[in-house]
């Protein structure tokens, strides 16, 4: 699951849903499972909006229309563009799981939940903060071509609508585009670093 | 930093305490204090590694956590910080059995996980169980100047009692687990003042609800907030418990409230609080829990609280809300770029702009959750319901938020009350919070609930809910229609 990130470029699957909530983004019966496996939840991502109560697809729902429901792979749909306020709501990460495994590696919004976005980088995908003018222009041109290509250069923190030609700087600190450009995990991080984390109790503990 | 103790040791039932926390040199705001003095360090261009003093789990976002610690073959580093709970798929009609398979394997996952790597845990159907946000407080689990995480967005209630607590997700579960640290990156601070006397029929719900609709759903997102102001200093721990429980529906992860009077009236002589003199030492400590008047926040508003009434919501996100006797909002009301998303909330709920949803018929009342499943709210129930009868369209689901709530319930004679009214008290339950155990609201049914999120489908899928206070649900309970409980 876990791939490096560097460049990438693709079209996008338009969610233009503000506050979509995490409860949206995977409904609570499927948090009773066990599992990791990321196809469960991936077929899970935003289920009650792509099938109605007998399991049938809802035609209109963006993902399930003809331009836009084919499944991610390199260069295709691996992109998200979703409304303000996203992933609202409920910590859960099976709302990350949930689009990292339906194939999505980068999710693109005005602004995200809080616990969401950690959930969404602790996933391996890349939550890209832009400004509303910029994330309503991403949904005109998608709109007019769902072809539209979106470029997020990781190394220069920039993503381009190369509809528009038009670009923007996201933000994202040093250590974090570290672990996503070499695949590297906080636990991993918080592992090798015991020492600190003993002498911190040392310090501050009881006897 | 050396000088700085931190109360993270796991106290000892009824001896010793939950250690000190001098705050020498420390000044700022409430959440800088507390915050500073778990610094682990500070990642440069990068996240804080902060130490957490308790870490909550339930049997929903630990699994996979656990399964990652085995992938890695580590143990739990520190067991004694953590305690776990089900609380999330416990029916709430009988707790003998879990009948859903998925379910089941889920809390018998939890208690296998919990056996292996030596934690404590708080079975389903005993004594010590209930909703790990009303149980961690009533145990004095939660202290005053601890770091607390759950894998849980309403993990905010455990602020009111003086503490940074926050909702993680499963990741970071695992990482506190190996651990007991997690990286966070500093929020901004805001401080929410509410001033004066909240009217009669008025409770914390109905502040939450209002400051949400005030600043929207996502206007803290970003910040930790703390709740200042006389009409917080005036207000019950379990008041404070609420509004604390309800930041993460105004988009704060943190909702503080500095430690005073009433929050040690609260967890004194409780399971876990320290005892004797370890007590007083504690106490010493907790009263320097506080913003210096010199704090700066990034951001601080003001609410008064004669302006607030009692409150409902009419969408699908809570800060959709209105005062009970006040009409939904028209279309030419809402801002040209929001009435999309408006209409389709009123679509989803099958209501109208415009439209007075006082004596909208009711078909399901909900009192409990994190939010409402305390003492107060069963005894401000039961003041609603007391000498009347239950309307007979409504079914209700009265279920208490732990087992030692329940027993209080029943201690003083409330149960009488309620069974006298026509209502049956329940076993201590998430229920119809989520859609996640039986208690769930059948399609296009419209439930008023005490509960937090008013989400599509979040109490099953298809079905309506409006959010309201206890007083405002009884009400609606004995009338069977949304009813201003001032009447």
């Amino acid at each position: 699951m876990k791939e490096k990130f560097n460049i990438i470029q693709s079209t996008c699957i338009p969610i233009q849903i503000d506050n979509c909530n995490t409860d949206l983004i995977i409904p609570a019966r499927y948090l009773a499972s066990t599992t990791r496996d990321p196809k469960f939840f991936g077929d899970a991502f935003m289920h009650d909006l792509r099938y109605d109560a007998d399991g049938k697809p809802v035609a209109d729902f963006v993902m399930n229309q003809p331009a836009y429901s084919e499944a991610p792979r390199q260069g295709v749909h691996e992109i998200i563009v979703g409304g303000q306020n996203w992933g609202s709501g409920s910590s859960r990460e099976h709302a990350a799981w949930a689009i990292a495994g339906y194939g999505v590696r980068v999710v693109i919004s005005s602004s995200f939940a809080d616990i969401h976005r950690n959930n969404l980088l602790n996933c391996f995908v890349l939550p890209v903060i832009v400004s509303p003018e910029f994330q309503q222009e991403m949904f005109a041109s998608i709109a007019a071509d769902p072809q539209t290509q979106v470029k997020v250069d990781v190394p220069n923190q920039t993503v381009t609508n190369l509809a528009t030609g038009h670009s923007e700087h996201f933000d994202i600190n040093s250590y974090k585009k570290y672990c996503l450009m070499n695949a590297y995990d906080d636990i991993d991080f918080l592992l090798s670093n015991k020492d600190k984390i003993e002498t911190y109790e040392e310090k501050t503990l009881p006897l | 930093m050396s000088e700085l103790k931190s109360i993270n040791k796991f106290p000892e039932k009824g001896d010793k305490g939950a250690g000190t926390l001098p705050l020498k040199g420390v000044g700022g705001s409430l959440f800088d204090k507390i915050w500073n003095a778990h610094i682990v360090q500070q990642v440069e261009d990068g996240p804080t590694q902060l130490y957490i003093d308790r870490l909550y789990a339930h049997e929903v976002t630990s699994p996979q956590a656990f399964d990652t610690l085995r992938d890695k073959g580590i143990k739990v580093f520190r067991p004694d910080h953590v305690v776990a709970m089900p609380d999330h798929n416990t029916p709430s009609d009988q707790q003998e059995r879990i009948d859903d398979p998925i379910g089941r394997k889920q809390v018998e996952t939890l208690k296998a996980n919990c056996e292996e790597f030596g934690i404590k845990h708080f079975t389903m159907g005993t004594k010590d169980n209930g909703i790990i946000h009303v149980v961690g407080p009533e145990k004095a689990l939660s202290l005053p100047g601890m770091t607390i995480v759950c894998g849980d967005s309403h993990t905010s209630t455990h602020g009111a009692v003086g503490a940074i607590a926050m909702g993680i997700g499963t990741s970071e579960v695992a990482q506190v687990l190996a651990s007991q640290c997690i990286l966070q990156s500093k929020p901004k601070t805001m401080r929410i003042n509410i001033e004066g006397e909240l009217k009669s029929g008025v409770t914390a719900k109905d502040v939450a609800l209002y400051i949400m609709a005030q600043m929207t759903t996502s206007g803290a997102t970003g910040y930790a907030v703390e709740y200042a102001g006389s009409t917080i200093r005036n207000m019950s721990m379990e008041g404070r418990l609420t509004l604390s429980n309800l930041s993460i529906e105004m988009g704060s992860r943190a909702g503080l409230i500095a430690p005073d009077e009433t929050t040690f009236a609260y967890l004194k002589g409780r399971e876990y609080a320290p005892k004797g003199a370890e007590w007083d030492k504690a106490v010493e400590e907790w009263r320097k829990l506080k913003s210096d008047d010199d704090a700066v926040f990034d951001k601080e508003v003001t609410y008064r609280a004669e302006d607030i009434a009692p409150r409902i919501t009419y969408g699908t996100n809570p800060g959709a809300g209105i005062a009970v006797d006040e009409c939904i909002p028209t279309l030419e009301q809402i801002p040209e770029a929001d009435r999309s998303q408006f209409l389709s909330m009123l679509d989803y709920m099958q209501f109208q702009p415009g439209q007075k949803l006082e004596g909208t018929p009711v078909d399901y009342v909900f009192l409990g959750a994190c939010t409402n499943g305390r003492i107060e709210d069963f005894r401000a129930f039961a003041s609603v319901v007391k000498g009347k009868k239950k309307a007979d369209n409504v079914v209700a689901w009265l279920v208490p938020g732990s087992w030692l709530v329940r027993q209080q319930i029943i201690d003083e004679g409330i149960d009488k009350i309620l069974a006298d009214a026509g209502f049956e008290l329940r076993l201590p339950s998430c229920s119809a919070c989520l859609a996640m155990n039986p208690d769930k609201v059948p399609a296009g049914k419209l439930a008023i609930s005490t509960s937090n999120r008013n989400f599509v489908g979040r109490q099953g899928p298809g079905a309506r809910t409006i959010l309201a206070s206890p007083l405002t649900v009884a009400a609606s309970a004995i009338t069977g229609v949304v009813t201003d409980p001032r009447n």
